[in-house]
């Protein structure tokens, strides 16, 4: 059971990461590159509102928009499948929104920390992604919980070390048109290309 | 008339979405691997961002600016939503293919960047084409990349063999890399040198 998961934790962070290998929160991900601090930030919330939505989305999924998850309410004949989408969204949007609320006021240093972070997060793809992900891959709400922690952390880690390269970058001296966005690909292709070479170990 | 036209095709060469704004990455990486997949995506993309505008415009005056991004959100999700039905019920196979790709169209920055920056502005009309206009843009670099992508990963273009494979008896040697992640973002990367060094006025300052 724990090995489960723990394969399941190093398979999400390492093999299939969300940055590296299914190219998801791109967007955010070159807009912040130029510093590791607030991409360390942007990272930690990321995490945290993943390991929230991913296994809520898990729990509406089984219990609401399965084929036959109604039973319980006696309509085990309706599939609502296709509502999949505008509800993660709904979840997705609302969670960010709560957990603003909760961190202003119990937390306000953390939420000072995050809070130019968490608006941006609703729109990233890595979110979304990984409660699509969940669903496709039919996890249950354990491994659900370790898949959003994983995944989550695989991101912040990939997008951590790309604003280290391009702090260290500033100082090389690249084609003039090449510099700043086609150098940010460039790198990141080479870190994905260096994500690949652990896509062999079994686990 | 003019305007219009310049607003469907200012995005496509001097604002494009991919190369300039740097919106709507994700996906352009993800689902180029094949020219087909960067086909189908191109066109519901278009689509998505073409009527969501619209719609969005015919009631920007209605809607109240505390909660618009929801707003914009419920809007675009519904029409991606309406986009997977179709995929689904007409190119099943290649909608398999594109797995979760589909549903991220809802958080392609294209849909919403647009929505924010043009059709909260203008008219509906305008807003259409402004869409057309950038999933053209989008479009553009998706097609380019699938074609580089499986001519040369694979020797094929749609599935029909272009260079005979060396396996199969023919001369061509194809590159796996160019199936693979790291090679979508190189060809990105090497696009924007591309477009920067003819545009100079695109040129990131220190």
């Amino acid at each position: 059971m724990f090995e489960d998961y723990l394969s399941l934790f190093l398979k999400s962070v390492f093999i299939e990461n969300m940055a590296l290998a299914f190219f998801l929160g791109m967007c955010t991900f070159l807009a912040i590159n130029k510093k590791v601090e607030t991409s360390m930030g942007l990272g930690i919330a990321v995490v945290v509102v993943q390991v929230i939505t991913v296994p809520a989305n898990n729990l509406l999924f089984n219990y609401f928009l399965k084929d036959g998850a109604l039973g319980w309410l006696g309509q085990g004949s309706v599939d609502l499948g296709f509502l999949g989408l505008i509800s993660y969204i709904g979840v997705i949007a609302a969670m960010v929104q709560i957990l603003e609320m909760v961190l202003d006021k119990f937390f306000p240093s953390l939420y000072f920390a995050l809070g130019i972070f968490l608006p941006l997060i609703t729109v990233n793809c890595a979110i979304l992604g990984g409660s699509l992900f969940m669903v496709e891959r039919d996890y249950s709400f354990g491994e659900s919980i370790v898949y959003g922690l994983g995944s989550g952390f695989g991101w912040a880690l990939g997008i951590v070390i790309i604003a280290g390269i391009m702090q260290k970058l500033k100082y090389a001296n690249p084609p003039k048109a090449m510099k700043g966005l086609g150098l940010v690909f460039i790198t990141v292709g080479l870190m994905s290309i260096a994500f690949m070479s652990f896509s062999g170990i079994k686990l | 008339m003019s305007k219009a036209k310049d607003i469907l095709l200012r995005p496509v060469f001097f604002e494009n979405p991919i190369g300039i704004q740097v919106l709507g990455v994700c996906s352009a990486l993800a689902v180029t691997s094949k020219l087909e997949t960067a086909l189908v995506m191109f066109g519901a993309v278009t689509a998505v961002t073409a009527f969501s505008s619209a719609l969005i415009s015919l009631i920007r005056n209605h809607i109240p600016s505390n909660i618009r991004i929801i707003v914009q959100m419920t809007i675009i999700a519904s029409l991606v939503i309406v986009a997977d039905q179709i995929l689904k019920a007409y190119f099943f196979s290649v909608s398999k293919q594109m797995s979760v790709y589909v549903g991220l169209i809802i958080t392609n920055c294209i849909v919403l960047g647009r929505a924010e920056a043009f059709a909260m502005k203008n008219g509906p009309w305008l807003s259409f084409l402004d869409g057309i206009g950038n999933g053209l843009g989008y479009g553009v670099i998706l097609v380019l990349l699938g074609f580089i992508r499986e001519l040369f990963g694979s020797g094929k273009l749609l599935g029909f063999t272009i260079l005979s494979l060396a396996n199969d008896g023919g001369w061509y040697q194809p590159n796996g890399l160019m199936l693979l992640p790291p090679s979508a973002f190189f060809l990105i990367g090497f696009f924007i040198w591309a477009l920067k060094s003819w545009k100079k006025e695109l040129i990131e300052k220190d």
